[in-house]
């Protein structure tokens, strides 16, 4: 087979810093927009939240730059965790849709370094718990939480951070770097070798999957606990990252390139995609059923904050509807999963879907009464997105010229490119 | 054009043709019975037997034969009950599931899987009818109408849900358990006389193979796949709902629906392994239940088992992370109270022992993978025991705390539900085709080692 391989050409770059122009003039709008336009009452607001002072568009910011690194950070190791799991169920059918998957690592050094400076940076903004008054006795003093300092405090915070980033990297590196010599040299061994790398990374992102979830997400809203939370986070990220992997197939498809990327493939990404969406919504339900149903307080606030609050309950149900009830009913007909352009509308819901998954479960603790669907998305969360997209897909489609968009000596790849599944 | 990568080992062994699979299953159905199974048979009769005594009993003189107290009033029957339909998980997962994923090594071991499936939730059943008490008011867990005034089920109840969840299961994988028979007993019943031609005649509904019924048996297996895979998942949540809506310490945890269902296809497979380990030997029939499928059922059970372990470690974590004194102490006395023991047998069983099988030589070891199919069991009996009995003995009130020990009766009912299980098993793997020879053969081609030669 010859060798196929993505040119990173200027014109494509070119689109990408547009695209973050765009998102730059869109943020600067929004700020103007929230500082002179002065949303009603958002000072008084602003004093119960977190802001140390600040205006709320401030914070506002400072949430969506954390939610966008979240976002795509999960994005990106679910790329690495599908070429992992296609390597230890030993699946044919996905090699040719290998590289764009493995590609995504190339972000995880960029979400790791902005991870850790938000942190640095914000934490007061973002994590109530970092506040040391809680843990002083006094009226600001909080029970709960000087129970949880053994878990939730600064420096071991801060270094599960960078362990879940190192290690990420270095066995996606692992990975990578078999992948890529593979190509140059036809040795069983890579094939081997990326085999155990592959085991490696499920044994870790087993448990950090579950325990960044905890500290990134979870701990936002410090006093709510939940078990399923790890997994439902999880969900999220790898029906997010399924999405990604087949938004980026098809439109490579679309500009001549992975042509032996056939229709079977694409069905078998919108079964991933239509299998996941229920998935999320399995996890979804039985989370909110089981804490509706025991109505414990310590729980079901999570719930009330949402439902039962006009300004977020618009969101929740679109929560529902974009993630569940659409990819559902889109992708139920067979004949619906091998059409691209079916496969890229539901991709983006997916993904703008889950980006308000991730929205859903930040914004409240943060933003209170302030965080609802208003004008101000449309700026200051669309140009702080368009700017974490611009960066990701330059990262990636970097990385993603690097090498042969085809693994052409990987020992399946014959039964991918003859890969058809009504035979 | 199909192709098959090099670097998959086959998985029929031993140079196998079409006729020889047929040959070599339908043997084991036309032969007489061996002096193995005859003997096998007759102690799962009694085995049967003695649990019918104690069944009886337990319905002639009620529930008082149980070591129930008023601190723990669900004990054996329901960890039974769990642990019996968590077994039979695995046969829709082989079956519908990993068809869904078109994994050839399914055809070997789902015919099995399946009527193993079948069997463990009709065990299961036997739980609810025995502690029900009144066997014969059991048609009140139904919503019929009925004149008893305002009688009607509970539908808030999870365990209304299982009625249906259950039932559902049961009907739909006995449909796919009997559609996948039927081209197996035209095949016996091409090569049988007398009145053997007969019953395997109308067993086979007059299936003749042509090209219109491949093409249905192929829909219908579809369909019954994408119907069955929902349901599996379903009916361990809503067996973990029925502990995990109740609140209760130790109970109500979120995470319980999709870490039921990981425990439930753990403990499945390694039934499936139990069984299928002891008929390929006793049948003859390394060359179709190869060592390949023994290593990916294996994998199977490490993935699922480290599921069930990170789980466990969540649950723990967040018993301490929410601050919740009550759950905290549920889980400290998980651990180190008066249950210690059954506890740290689940532990050791569930996640410590099968972590043996990352090392790809203890996968491909057939008595270690015997021994830990068994271990791995023993560790989901006792996961709901611990779940069960050690959230309920020590309630709110330290002065009823109390202890769980079973009475004769409690063991009598447990082996009731072996000897059923056995029974119908052996039953089952004398009289039907154990292995789907229809779906094997349809491997032959691109996975046989035979053909693997030839290239």
């Amino acid at each position: 087979m010859t060798e196929e391989k993505f040119i990173f050409s200027a014109a494509i770059k070119k689109k990408i810093f547009y695209t973050m122009g765009a998102g730059i003039l869109l943020l600067v709008i929004g700020i103007f927009m929230a500082m002179n336009g002065g949303h009603h009452a958002g000072h008084e607001v602003a004093e119960h939240a977190d802001t140390h002072g600040g205006p709320i568009w401030q914070l506002r910011i400072i949430k969506d730059l954390w939610l966008n690194n979240v976002f795509f950070s999960g994005i990106a190791i679910v790329g690495v965790f599908f070429v992992a799991f296609n390597y230890i169920a030993q699946a044919g059918w996905g090699v040719v849709v290998k590289r764009v998957a493995e590609s995504f690592g190339y972000f995880i050094p960029v979400g790791g370094v902005v991870m850790i400076l938000l942190f640095v940076v914000f934490n007061h903004d973002l994590f109530h718990w970092t506040h040391h008054n809680l843990y002083e006795s006094g009226a600001e003093f909080d029970e709960i939480l000087n129970g949880k300092k053994g878990f939730l405090n600064f420096p071991f915070f801060l270094i599960r951070m960078v362990i879940y980033f190192v290690l990420w990297y270095f066995i996606w590196k692992s990975i990578r770097t078999n992948s890529v010599a593979e190509d140059l040299n036809a040795d069983l061994k890579y094939h081997n070798k990326s085999i155990f790398w592959s085991a490696i990374f499920l044994l870790v992102f087993g448990v950090t999957s579950s325990t960044s979830a905890w500290d990134w997400v979870m701990s936002i809203d410090p006093h709510f606990f939940s078990t399923m939370f790890g997994w439902y986070v999880l969900a999220s990220w790898f029906v997010s990252g399924l999405a990604m992997i087949t938004l980026v197939v098809v439109t490579l498809k679309e500009n001549g390139y992975l042509s032996v990327v056939n229709s079977s493939h694409l069905h078998d990404l919108g079964k991933f995609m239509f299998a996941f969406s229920i998935f999320w919504s399995y996890i979804w339900f039985a989370q909110f059923l089981l804490i509706y149903y025991a109505n414990i307080p310590e729980e079901s606030i999570y719930f009330v904050e949402r439902l039962k609050n006009d300004v977020y309950s618009p969101i929740f149900f679109m929560n529902l509807f974009i993630n569940f009830a659409f990819p559902f009913l889109t992708l139920m007909a067979a004949e619906a999963k091998r059409q691209a352009i079916i496969l890229k509308i539901v991709a983006i819901a997916i993904l703008i879907g889950h980006w308000f998954d991730f929205y859903i479960m930040m914004t409240p603790p943060l933003l209170k009464q302030e965080g609802g669907l208003d004008v101000k998305i449309l700026f200051i969360e669309a140009g702080i997105t368009m700017i974490f997209g611009g960066i990701f897909f330059y990262m990636i489609l970097n990385g993603l010229s690097k090498a042969s968009l085809v693994p052409k000596n990987h020992p399946m790849l014959q039964e991918s490119v003859h890969h058809s599944i009504y035979l | 054009m199909q192709v098959t990568s090099p670097v998959r080992p086959p998985l029929v062994t031993g140079g196998k043709t079409i006729s020889d699979v047929t040959a070599d299953i339908c043997k084991q159905v036309e032969g007489k019975p061996s002096k193995m199974w005859i003997i096998s048979f007759t102690l799962s009769v009694i085995c049967l037997g003695y649990g019918s005594y104690c069944l009886w009993m337990t319905w002639w003189e009620g529930l008082g034969l149980w070591g129930l107290n008023k601190t723990i009033g669900w004990a054996w029957d329901i960890t039974n009950f769990v642990w019996w339909v968590g077994i039979g998980h695995a046969g829709t997962l082989i079956s519908a599931v990993l068809l869904l994923f078109r994994q050839k090594w399914r055809t070997s071991i789902n015919r099995a899987a399946e009527a193993m499936t079948i069997f463990a939730v009709l065990c299961a059943a036997s739980f609810i009818l025995a502690h029900m008490g009144r066997p014969w008011m059991a048609y009140w867990a139904l919503p019929l109408p009925n004149s008893f005034g305002s009688l009607w089920v509970n539908f808030n109840s999870p365990l209304v849900w299982d009625v249906f969840a259950i039932s559902t299961y049961l009907t739909v994988s006995l449909v796919f358990w009997y559609v996948g028979l039927i081209p197996d007993f035209a095949t016996i019943r091409e090569r049988a006389t007398g009145i053997r031609r007969v019953i395997y005649g109308a067993l086979s509904f007059g299936w003749v193979g042509s090209a219109k019924h491949w093409s249905r048996y192929e829909a219908i297996s579809l369909v019954l796949a994408g119907l069955s895979t929902p349901l599996v998942l379903s009916v361990h949540t809503i067996v973990s709902m029925d502990f995990a809506t109740s609140v209760i310490p130790g109970w109500h945890t979120t995470i319980f629906p999709p870490y039921f269902v990981a425990g439930a296809i753990f403990s499945g497979f390694a039934m499936v392994l139990t069984l299928m380990l002891i008929t390929r030997v006793v049948f003859k029939l390394q060359d179709y239940v190869t060592i390949e499928h023994i290593e990916s059922m294996n994998k199977i059970i490490v993935l699922t088992g480290s599921i069930v372990g990170i789980a466990y470690i969540t649950e723990f974590f967040i018993a301490w992370y929410s601050g919740a004194p009550y759950e905290s102490y549920a889980f400290v006395n998980r651990m180190s109270g008066p249950y210690w023991w059954a506890y740290w047998s689940m532990m050791t069983c569930n996640v410590i022992s099968p972590q043996l099988f990352w090392i790809r030589a203890v996968r491909r070891n057939i008595k270690i993978t015997f021994v830990l199919s068994i271990v791995v069991n023993i560790g989901m009996w006792f996961e709901r025991f611990v779940i069960i009995a050690t959230s309920l003995h020590r309630d709110y009130l330290p002065s009823s705390w109390a202890m769980f020990y079973p009475t004769k009766y409690d063991v009598g009912d447990y082996l009731f539900s072996f000897g059923l299980f056995f029974t119908l098993f052996l039953l089952f793997a004398k009289y039907f085709p154990v292995i789907n020879m229809a779906e094997v053969k349809s491997i032959i081609k691109s996975s046989s080692g035979k053909q693997e030669h030839k290239h």
